[in-house]
């Protein structure tokens, strides 16, 4: 399974006055098992991508393929896209309908026509993989349940698809530290269960940092910049021009070198900055 | 496709019907409907259809976008016309089974159609060239008369105010919504009619609760900078009327007498 991007662009209210390049000339490959994260400002064409990953909007030109089959084609069925992209939108809380938990985690597969005892183990097995506990969450009502909680459900309603691509639209948004940490640990986890392709747009570079095998980064419709974490993240001046920060970690790295102490950059995370940190103080004091 | 709905939305713009006042604006489209009943032949149509085409020319909005906008109606306006077409008595000119067209029935048909497409280009102008809140203000103040027999028009301007802003945001609201429950797979489609209301079901609790919570945010933050209705409330922009709205009056009434003498002449010709 692998998705590849060709020369996608995309135009809002073509025809009218507020018309808006909302994609221009979008490009890139991502391959089979990798974490992905897109970063750009709000309005940099992020959300716009997603829903062509989806089938939910269809590009004013190029084509998308995911796997084997060009969604972009007329007549592609949209049920079979579906069942291999799982789209969950920005605080997917709001889209919770039904009158318990496991009837709305299950809507999503039962759309994909399965059997009832194969949609039972399907939510039973999303909901615990989500970190929630079936027995306890099951038949309560999704409106009673806490911001945190009322997300992992949502979460499960699209992993309960069991879908090849992954793709969550800043999971973590509104959230406290304590929550954003466990949904956090929860993509991971979904991440090393079903070995699939996770797309994920955040605006926290160290969550991006960390989790990314590749990181692309939007501005105004065009994709800037593809690459991995440390490629992306040694841009600092780049990223600063677009108005993106580098994680909180890199961007200690660069206050201390800018302050002539000789540190290397090119660290992304606590336990890189320990070291180099530790290599530094050594060298000092050899000499 | 939701977004193709233009009904109360405004096109920015700065022609001089964008300048007008407000209350011009809202007097000149009762008298254009007023003007459209009035009218009893083709050839008055004409001339409002002329009239209405020159303001929209002035307003700078373009036709395309206003025909988008009638899209949805055209379901509305077909219906009229076929209900037309068979109730009305007459010469019977066609006969399908049980169906007849009569004489009557498609003069009413044609007649009937013409009158409604006018009087929603006519009122959809309206909000396309006013913004909503001076649209709202103009009413607040046409409505003010009301206050001495108790009719609190600050609150009924306000309500419409929230009313028509709230318009784009739940539209954006369902759209969202949709394609949250279209990506897990609901078809909203296919299948017959109770099929079809049962798919519907995913997209309005949530938009209920969505508005709920709206509204509230609202009240809340409304509450916080200290709204408490009308009463010894004052505007930044007071509101009066200038030369250009004075003429505007004036050529309104003259447009309305000619209306009306226009239609003298013509059941005179006609009886």
């Amino acid at each position: 399974m692998s998705i590849q991007v060709r020369n996608v662009s995309h135009i809002y209210s073509k025809g009218l006055p507020d018309e808006q390049l909302a994609l221009d000339n979008i490009n890139f490959d991502i391959y089979d098992g990798e974490v992905v994260g897109i970063i750009g400002h709000t309005g940099s064409g992020k959300s716009t991508l997603l829903q062509h990953l989806n089938g939910l909007l269809k590009p004013d030109e190029g084509t998308i393929i995911i796997g084997d089959v060009d969604i972009t084609k007329p007549g592609v069925s949209m049920r079979d896209i579906r069942r291999r992209v799982g789209l969950v939108f920005q605080y997917p809380e709001y889209q919770l309908f039904e009158e318990t938990v496991a009837l709305d985690v299950a809507f999503g597969p039962k759309n994909l026509g399965l059997r009832q005892d194969e949609v039972d183990d399907r939510v039973e097995e999303a909901l615990e993989l989500v970190g929630l506990d079936y027995e306890e969450v099951k038949d309560r009502s999704p409106f009673d349940l806490s911001g945190g909680q009322k997300r992992r459900v949502a979460i499960a309603g699209v992993i309960a698809m069991k879908p090849q691509v992954l793709i969550l639209d800043e999971p973590t948004a509104g959230l406290d530290p304590g929550a954003h940490k466990e949904i956090m640990q929860m993509i991971r986890e979904i991440h090393r269960t079903e070995n699939n392709i996770i797309i994920f747009v955040s605006h926290n570079m160290a969550d991006v940092a960390e989790l990314s095998d590749k990181v692309m980064v939007m501005d105004r419709g065009k994709m800037i910049t593809v690459g991995t974490p440390a490629e992306v993240f040694t841009r600092r001046n780049r990223l600063a021009a677009i108005g993106l920060d580098v994680p909180p970690v890199t961007e200690m790295m660069y206050e201390l070198k800018d302050r002539g102490v000789e540190v290397s950059t090119n660290v992304l995370n606590l336990k890189d900055a320990e070291e180099e940190l530790y290599r530094y103080l050594r060298g000092k004091k050899a000499k | 496709m939701i977004r193709d709905i233009t009904l109360g939305q405004y096109y920015p713009g700065d022609s001089p019907i964008h300048r007008l006042d407000p209350r011009i604006k809202i007097i000149a489209t009762v008298l254009y409907i007023v003007e459209l009943f009035i009218v009893n032949s083709f050839i008055g149509f004409g001339i409002c259809a002329g009239v209405l085409f020159v303001t929209v020319a002035i307003s700078k909005v373009p036709i395309s976008y206003i025909m988008r906008g009638l899209k949805p109606i055209l379901l509305i306006l077909l219906f009229t016309f076929f209900l037309n077409i068979f109730m009305v008595d007459g010469r019977v000119l066609w006969k399908i089974g049980f169906l007849k067209v009569t004489d009557n029935g498609l003069y009413t048909a044609v007649f009937m159609s013409i009158r409604l497409l006018l009087l929603i280009i006519g009122s959809s102008l309206l909000t396309l060239a006013t913004t909503p809140i001076s649209l709202t203000d103009g009413i607040e103040r046409l409505l003010t008369p009301l206050q001495k027999i108790g009719v609190p028009t600050h609150e009924i301007a306000m309500m419409m105010s929230i009313a028509l802003r709230f318009i784009p945001t739940l539209l954006e609201e369902t759209d969202k919504i949709m394609k949250a429950q279209q990506a897990r797979g609901a078809d909203f489609e296919s299948g017959n009619i109770f099929k079809r209301a049962k798919s519907l079901i995913p997209i309005l609790v949530p938009l209920f609760v969505s508005a709920f919570r709206i509204a509230q945010d609202l009240a809340m933050a409304m509450e916080a900078r200290c709204y408490r209705g009308g009463k010894g409330r004052t505007r930044l922009h007071e509101m009066k009327f200038k030369a250009k709205d004075i003429w505007a009056l004036i050529a309104l009434n003259a447009f309305l007498v000619f209306i009306i003498l226009e239609r003298i002449y013509m059941t005179k010709v006609g009886g």
